[in-house]
């Protein structure tokens, strides 16, 4: 019997597995074992170790894993949006906003495929909310910019934040004061229209113009 | 000669008896594409005929099956082997097997389940692994993964990708879930539901933590989240649009997106929340950076060329070296955790496709060829990318090996987007 031999037999007994020819050790396996590592190589049986200590890397399976996911979701139904209330419109200010014989009600501003330029159809519509804005210092607004569903999504978010920042500087340039104005970004994640052909991905390239308060 | 090119070489001689396409799917995987030569391979059943209980070896089975690298060869008529008792190799050798797997579950006085397995390569008439746990029943899907990670890994050469876990985004009812599943799409759970959109999981380089982006406030915040006690906090809330999340590979900062001082510019902020230093300069859209392993360099998207492309710049500062040239919108840089490959999506006409440039020699591979594919990630074992895709009007879930040559598709219901691959 060789060394490599000797040792086998060695791990063989301190196994109850070993690398020696299985039908020796048939019927020893109501011997209790935690673990057992039975490979022909040395360099295996030391891979056993690593892979299995304990029977089961149990580190590598969370406990969050095993148990009810739902317990620990953070549901976010009914989450507030926590914004101020000493700035913003009234609410006879807001009812006015929304009326839509008020040329205010207008809000949205399409934008061409891969462009933040302004189309002149949207100049009137952009001039009245400036002058809105100027005549009331603590009115507030929030410029959502949005893009259709082709591409990546972040990099959608920098472009709808382009189109938003577009129309702001439009109406800073009307001299609206920027701190009336904050600019988002909602990418692709908000679509006016669920297609995916031009006709909806057109409704979807926008401005959206919303007022704190309303 | 490795044993895998050596399988390979043994199995031209079985090319005929191979079919193309499917083999065994799993129950919520598709495969779509296959390496030209599988190992011809054997896992028996590990129960009796006729027990009740999951059997690991389906799950071993489905395992493999999927990842398009091995040709499973039934043993029907051949009963079930002993994990225990010698292996006839003639005979499994007669079926045209070049390994086998036996195994076998039994229960421990405890209630637990001790699962054991041998893998044979029944060429050479040697065992290659053999192993036993004591486990949880619960535990029983956890180590049928880690028993298919074992055998891919012995015969392949490289650790199997079984036991991970991936993160999504399930759109349903109108509502966005943050889900955690394994890597065959069981097991799902939801970490985060809300009414607004959520984008962006990204894993801490440890696995407990997810960062994201949530529209809850109607702007994009990004927030981490332990994956052990479910505790949120929003790190990143600056005026205007926080988003693009990227760990740090010491898990202790985040690159993102803001748009606080100019439309979307580069920040590095503490995993914690706190200030945000900026990284970039300005004069250009510049988001979805990425850590090079070793954390010295920032990959990243940006337009500063006139269209968007992928360039990569020191973390502490430095001019940035575009990387991608060919076409006029390459975006969604992800490294694979070897440091070798750079994915990234790229438009080809009307389409966009995940490509992949071998950082070491330079090459670029179009790996896909579905319209509107987003969001690679890397497997742990650097050998498959995770993507999301679009078929029939609703986004799936997809994977693609480096190579391109081996592709599969998780079928789980509802509308999925934005894959994260645990590290």
């Amino acid at each position: 019997m060789n060394k490599i031999q000797r040792v086998c037999l060695v791990l063989a007994v301190l196994f109850l597995g070993g690398c020696a020819d299985l039908k020796e050790l048939t019927g020893t396996s109501d011997v209790p074992i935690e673990e057992r590592g039975a490979a022909t190589t040395g360099s295996a049986a030391q891979g056993a170790t690593g892979a299995s200590s304990q029977g089961v890397e149990t580190a590598a399976l969370p406990a969050v894993g095993s148990g009810d996911g739902r317990e620990m979701a953070a549901n976010l139904q009914g989450t507030q949006s926590g914004r101020s209330s000493v700035v913003g419109v009234s609410p006879e200010q807001a009812a006015m906003l929304k009326d839509p014989n008020n040329p205010l009600s207008k809000r949205i501003i399409y934008f061409d495929f891969d462009s933040d330029a302004i189309r002149e159809e949207f100049r009137g519509l952009i001039e009245g909310h400036a002058g809105f804005l100027k005549g009331n210092s603590a009115a507030r607004i929030i410029l959502q910019g949005h893009t259709d569903e082709r591409g990546s999504r972040d990099y959608n978010l920098a472009l709808g934040q382009r189109r938003a920042e577009s129309v702001k500087q439009a109406l800073t340039l009307m001299g609206v004061k920027s701190d009336q104005v904050e600019t988002v970004s909602l990418g692709e994640e908000k679509p006016v229209s669920e297609g995916h052909d031009e006709t909806a991905w057109k409704q979807n390239r926008r401005a959206e113009i919303h007022y704190l308060g309303e | 000669m490795s044993y895998f090119f050596r399988l390979l070489a043994t199995a031209c001689a079985f090319l005929a008896a191979v079919l193309p396409g499917h083999a065994q799917a799993g129950m919520t995987i598709e495969i779509v594409g296959a390496a030209a030569n599988r190992i011809p391979l054997v896992i028996a059943p590990f129960l009796p005929a006729g027990a009740s209980g999951d059997d690991p070896a389906e799950i071993i089975r489905a395992d493999l099956s999927r990842s398009g690298l091995f040709k499973l060869v039934d043993s029907n008529g051949l009963g079930k082997p002993g994990e225990a008792q010698a292996v006839d190799h003639a005979q499994w050798r007669a079926r045209g097997a070049d390994a086998l797997v036996v195994g076998q579950v039994s229960k421990a006085a405890d209630g637990r389940l001790d699962i054991r397995f041998r893998l044979y390569d029944v060429v050479r008439k040697t065992q290659l692994a053999g192993f036993s746990y004591l486990v949880p029943a619960t535990l029983n899907r956890a180590i049928a993964h880690k028993i298919a990670d074992l055998v891919h890994e012995k015969l392949i050469g490289e650790p199997g990708n079984f036991s991970g876990r991936v993160a999504y985004i399930l759109k349903h009812n109108g509502r966005y879930e943050l889900q955690v599943a394994d890597s065959d799409g069981v097991n799902a759970f939801t970490v985060v539901r809300s009414p607004e959109p959520i984008i962006s999981p990204v894993w801490s380089p440890n696995g407990a933590k997810l960062a994201y982006v949530s529209f809850e406030h109607k702007k994009p915040v990004v927030y981490v989240q332990s994956l052990t006690d479910g505790r949120r906090k929003a790190v990143a809330n600056f005026r205007g649009s926080n988003y693009s999340p990227a760990w740090s590979p010491d898990g202790s900062k985040l690159a993102i997106s803001l748009s606080k001082d100019d439309i979307a510019q580069l920040y590095l902020i503490s995993a914690d929340g706190g200030d945000a230093r900026r990284l970039s300069k300005g004069g250009a859209l510049e988001t979805e950076p990425a850590f090079s392993p070793d954390g010295k360099w920032l990959y990243f998207t940006s337009d500063r060329g006139g269209s968007p492309q992928i360039y990569r710049m020191p973390v502490e500062g430095g001019e940035a070296n575009r990387m991608t040239f060919e076409g006029a919108y390459n975006v969604s840089p992800a490294i694979s955790p070897d440091g070798k490959y750079l994915a990234y999506v790229r438009r080809d006409g009307g389409s966009f496709h995940v490509a992949v440039l071998d950082l070491e020699n330079g090459q670029t591979q179009v790996l896909t060829n579905t319209q509107f594919d987003e969001s690679p990630s890397f497997a742990p074992n650097s050998r498959n990318i995770l993507y999301a895709t679009m078929v029939n009007g609703r986004g799936v879930l997809a994977t693609v090996s480096v190579d391109g040559r081996v592709k599969q598709r998780l079928t789980i219901p509802g509308d999925l987007r934005e894959p994260a691959w645990a590290p």
